[in-house]
């Protein structure tokens, strides 16, 4: 699949329909971001993590979820490219980017996968009730009571995260990595960040995170990319990543850097605007019937003959 | 006025449980039990939908489909109402009744589809006016009801002057019958709002359903991602409305042996001729200026269904361009049918083939299930339309043994 082209003519499309009328640029341009300031965030360093798992566990024990259903000693698991889902927030992944050791053997990278929580989220964009939403504090929270079901949210993910519970036939839900919404709102890490045993997750404010991991790079150039994955994609993520390889090889996805609701909600909100193009609409037609259909808007004197057509 | 050479509307008072009928029953009666099935097992158990392919062929066909090829009911609205071309009249209640029960089975094919059914009213409490889905689902609320009451001056036609309601209900035949005088004073007056809100609210959720997956320009193939998918939504609506009406008017004159109104529908598809160059145009015009050509050829299942779906467009097209073809029942048929499946192999693009998951493991193809629920959802709006037909004035066209009779 050729996505790198793909990818560019997605960028390059949101750049024409900007550029195509005037007023759209406008408007393109006038859609304020909405990345909360202040938002909490996550840096994982790919270059410490040990794939151990522990996170794994910890974040299905502060959910309330089943165990993981590998033993964490069980390293096949790894290889399986598995995608979080309705019973596991977070899976840790293994790729060989092709780097070698001393002794000629492939490295392994581990790839920890949960929601990003987008600085400007897609799903949350998409939702047609608002049940997600782009809290303060950075977390893309879920209120499963406004939940309709309609799934727009996993066909906006960019990350492809949210998951459904398909087999409840009355009241299923969304289910997706939380920021441990209620611990970090008391002051508390996520669970995945505390668990960690080698500190390859670092918690804190996203600005802050965003510093550290700048100086973490220069200070030490052979081990790390100059690159903070989520720093800009997609408009900036509360989690980043920095890597000794390319992310790429790692199951990245090279995303657009803009925040994905910009082109719909641009559109949108062009149109809708105090609602003046329909409004606009209903008179021109209304004008239009008005004079070629005399009698059929203010009854004049033949009005009943004209009531009897429609 | 032409409409001396109609004859006015009535109902059709023919027999209903034909043999035809039965098969459409038994197929209606399979898809329900799919959808007890599914208020059972859930979502999971009778769809192949999963957390790649959350939107399946419920969202494809009952919906997006559905609602493109309602498109038959605003515009007959608008060039025989608002544009005046009274001649037309005799297709605008088939064309409604389409409409009317398109939305409805819009709304139950949601309904299915989405994993809360008993939350379906929500957005209406939850406004969330960021969210497309949001705008395209208030107007096709506030839509479906603009068609009732644009349908409901035939259902007052039918039995005003004639309510007998049985035993000891009969007491209310008076004020039944007051009840409708009022609604015909009050719908003859203010029917013109309907009219043209029904048109203004069509427009506004056709082209709605296109930005839908303006949200995900990683996922949806360059082929269609397109900044402009929601004013080729609307085009193509707008173009497929005609061919529509003309496609549901052959098939149930045929089926109900009927006259086959080939002097109403032969000129209705002249301006379809021009609605379908402009959407054409754009379709084309767009891929040349985003440079998606290049997809054209690479054999890949997107781009053989990029080309299947421009030919279903471009051929009855130059069909519709040739006064011989267009004025024949048959090439009419043939070149409004390829129309249809063209718009709807168009919605089934940019929801199903079109969409590709960064992570797919396996590819969407809808399970048993999905077709039974679908093919549920359609036959019961053909039989809706039959039971509306025989017994509410809606089709005008002389049978064809009154014709028979006449000619000997």
């Amino acid at each position: 699949m050729n996505m790198s082209r793909r990818h560019f003519l997605g960028v390059a499309g949101a750049a024409i329909s900007a550029a195509a009328t005037g007023h759209s640029r406008k408007a393109f341009a006038a859609r304020k971001p909405k990345a909360p300031p202040n938002a909490y965030g996550c840096v994982v360093d790919l270059t410490a993590c040990v794939g151990c798992r522990t996170c794994e566990q910890a974040c299905n024990r502060v959910n309330d979820l089943p165990p993981p259903k590998e033993r964490l000693d069980d390293q096949t698991v790894l290889d399986r490219k598995r995608r979080p889902d309705t019973s596991a927030f977070t899976v840790i992944n293994r790729y060989y980017s092709g780097r070698l050791d001393e002794q000629n053997e492939l490295v392994p990278t581990y790839v920890k996968i949960q929601c990003m929580h987008c600085q400007d989220p897609a799903c949350a964009s998409a939702c047609i009730t608002g049940a997600l939403s782009k809290k303060d504090n950075g977390a893309v929270h879920y209120n499963k009571s406004r939940c309709v079901g309609c799934r727009y949210c996993l066909v906006a993910c960019p990350f492809q995260i949210p998951a459904y519970e398909y087999f409840d036939p009355l009241t299923p839900r969304v289910r997706k990595c939380t920021f441990c919404f209620d611990r970090i709102s008391e002051g508390g890490k996520p669970g995945c960040a505390g668990a960690c045993p080698v500190e390859a997750i670092t918690f804190g404010n996203r600005n802050m995170l965003l510093e550290v991991a700048r100086r973490k790079i220069t200070d030490n150039p052979g081990r790390y990319l100059r690159k903070i994955y989520g720093e800009s994609e997609v408009g900036g993520t509360s989690w980043m990543y920095i890597s000794r390889d390319p992310f790429e090889k790692l199951g990245f996805l090279s995303l657009p850097h803009y925040p994905m609701p910009h082109l719909p909600e641009t559109i949108q909100h062009s149109i809708f605007a105090y609602m003046w193009a329909p409004m606009t609409l209903f008179a021109i037609l209304a004008g239009v019937m008005w004079k070629i259909n005399p009698g059929q808007i203010i009854p004049g004197p033949n009005a009943h003959a004209e009531e009897d057509q429609i | 006025m032409s409409s001396h050479a109609h004859p006015k509307p009535a109902p059709l008072e023919t027999r209903f449980w034909t043999p035809g009928v039965l098969v459409l029953f038994a197929v209606m009666l399979i898809g329900f039990c799919f959808i007890i099935a599914r208020y059972i097992g859930g979502l999971g158990a009778v769809s192949n939908l999963d957390n790649q392919h959350p939107w399946g062929m419920w969202i494809g066909i009952d919906v997006a489909t559905g609602v493109a090829l309602a498109a038959g009911g605003f515009t007959t609205a608008a060039i025989a109402h608002v544009f005046g071309r009274h001649q037309f009249e005799a297709v605008t209640r088939p064309a409604l009744l389409t409409a009317t029960l398109g939305y409805t089975f819009v709304a139950i094919g949601l309904a299915i589809d989405v994993g809360r059914s008993w939350a379906l009213p929500k957005p209406l409490l939850f406004w969330q006016g960021n969210s497309v889905l949001f705008e395209v689902a208030m107007c096709v609320v506030i839509y479906t009801h603009v068609l009732y009451i644009e349908f409901l001056p035939i259902v007052v036609e039918r039995f005003r002057g004639r309510v007998n309601l049985p035993g000891p209900l009969s007491v209310l035949n008076g004020r039944m019958e007051r009840l409708l005088a009022l609604a015909d004073r009050i719908l003859g007056k203010t029917m013109w709002v309907f009219i043209i809100a029904g048109v203004v609210l069509s427009c506004m959720h056709q082209s709605g359903l296109g930005s839908l997956m303006l949200i995900a320009p990683t996922k949806l193939h360059p082929l269609w991602y397109t900044p402009i998918l929601p004013l080729l939504f609307l085009t193509s609506a707008i173009a497929a409305g005609y061919p529509m009406v003309v496609f549901e008017t052959t098939v149930a004159t045929a089926s109900l042996k009927r006259a086959d109104e080939m002097e109403v529908l032969a000129p209705l598809t002249g301006v379809t001729k021009y609605l379908l160059g402009i959407y054409i145009t754009l379709k084309i015009g767009d891929m040349i200026f985003r440079g998606t050509y290049v997809y054209l050829f690479d054999g890949s299942v997107e781009s053989r269904s990029f080309i299947v779906e421009m030919l279903a467009m471009i051929v009855p097209w130059f069909m519709l361009m040739s006064q011989r073809l267009r004025t024949k029942r048959h090439t009419l048929f043939m070149a409004c049918t390829t129309i249809v499946l063209g718009v709807a192999l168009n919605r089934c693009n940019v929801f199903l083939i079109g969409f590709n998951p960064p992570y797919a493991v396996k590819s969407y193809f809808p399970s048993i299930g999905e077709i039974a629920i679908t093919a549920c959802l359609i036959s019961s709006i053909m039989f809706l339309y039959r039971l509306a037909a025989t017994y509410l004035p809606v089709l005008s066209g002389p049978s064809l043994a009154s014709l028979e009779k006449e000619l000997s």
